[in-house]
């Protein structure tokens, strides 16, 4: 399932980012965005962004837009149901908000405890106003995102892209 | 009487002197009475007054300071706020940018929905937690002369700044800021990006 390193889509992805002059990447680290978190920390034209907890990125892009940048948000999905009055911020001002969201609780999950979160992911962001993109294989995630970011900053839109646990593979911690 | 109701410092005043002469000063401000306070001041297309997203003020002037280095910016918002998004501070102090501040306007209540205390009213510092978050200079502010001393730093001192003011805790008209949201961001971008 691990895709060797020259061909992993988070070179795409990357690439798509820069094309759209993605300036900040907010994120709280999920062992499914490891590479593109390397990728866009070396980026001199993008600023990396740790955040405490992933609402805090929401309002940090919002800043990021008002002052001319674009952003993008990345977190796994339990991440997603610590963001959901922060989304009201991005859908009532009309933000560009652009997630990429790794899903756990989703494909074959080992752990019981991001079941409900994994399985209410789509549903948490729709009800929000969250356009919602699905992708099940690696090769589509690219393109999934370069869709996503044309509606989002040519929007403005709320979007978020899904990328399946089936592409990054279910953790078993060795059992 | 508790004892915020007997502080000196009056936030109306307060706001009006941390804008007097804003300029080009980019401001965001936290919901509720902080966004009426800047208003009483004077509406200005260079404020985004937050009427929701309880707790997104500090990392919205984060997101802009980054976005724009050789602007000042400031955060003007409410210990209740603050409250709710404490781990901005740990965001920005990581970041360290040179051109923001963060303005408390600590009336130890949560003044919008019935002025019941928040934690700093007991023994929660907000200053204090500002320097363990790694700002490296946080303060507060409970006089006339200390807020004098403040105001020319909260303007031009390299940052990120943490001001926890001590303002009395009292329940004043409303003045609102225009409340389209999408109308505040493209009013505050066409000011500071179209020209
Ligand atoms: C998530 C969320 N919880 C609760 C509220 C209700 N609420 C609105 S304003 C406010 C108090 C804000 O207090 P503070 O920031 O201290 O400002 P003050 O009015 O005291 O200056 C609260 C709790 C809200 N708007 N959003």
């Amino acid at each position: 399932m691990e895709q060797p390193e020259a061909a992993h889509w988070s070179n795409e992805v990357h690439a798509v980012l820069r094309e759209h002059q993605v300036r900040q990447v907010a994120y709280v680290p999920d062992a499914g965005h490891r590479e593109l978190i390397v990728k866009c920390g070396r980026d001199a034209a993008m600023t990396a962004v740790t955040l405490t907890t992933e609402e805090e990125g929401i309002a940090l892009l919002g800043g990021a837009w008002l002052g001319g940048q674009r952003g993008v948000l990345l977190m796994q999905s339990s991440g997603v149901g610590n963001c959901v009055n922060m989304l009201s911020l991005a859908k009532t001002c009309g933000f560009p908000l652009l997630i990429l969201v790794t899903m756990r609780g989703q494909w074959g999950e080992f752990n019981p405890w991001q079941v409900p979160m994994g399985q209410a992911t789509p549903e948490v962001l729709r009800a929000t106003g969250t356009i919602v993109f699905e992708t099940d294989k690696a090769a589509e995630i690219g393109e999934t995102v370069e869709a996503a970011a044309r509606m989002v900053f040519n929007g403005p839109a709320s979007a978020a892209v899904l990328i399946s646990q089936r592409v990054l593979g279910a953790k078993t911690f060795g059992k | 009487m508790t004892r915020s109701e007997a502080y000196p410092l009056r936030r109306r005043d307060v706001v009006r002197r941390l804008l007097a002469e804003a300029g080009d000063l980019l401001v965001v401000t936290g919901l509720g009475a902080p966004s009426w306070d800047a208003t009483a001041a004077g509406d200005r297309d260079l404020t985004f007054p937050l009427w929701g997203a309880m707790g997104a003020a500090a990392m919205m002037g984060l997101g802009l300071a980054l976005a724009q280095p050789e602007r000042r910016v400031l955060v003007i918002t409410g210990d209740g706020e603050m409250l709710m998004g404490l781990g901005a501070l740990a965001s920005i102090a990581v970041q360290g940018p040179r051109n923001l501040a963060i303005a408390v306007l600590d009336n130890e209540r949560y003044g919008e929905t019935g002025m019941q205390t928040t934690h700093t009213a007991g023994p929660c510092d907000l200053a204090a937690m500002a320097i363990g978050a790694g700002f490296p200079a946080a303060a507060d502010i409970f006089d006339e002369d200390a807020l004098a001393e403040a105001l020319p730093r909260i303007r031009s001192e390299p940052g990120p700044l943490f001001f926890n003011i001590k303002v009395r805790a009292e329940e004043l008209p409303l003045v609102l800021p225009p409340k389209d949201g999408a109308f505040l961001k493209t009013r505050f971008r066409a000011a500071l990006l179209d020209n």
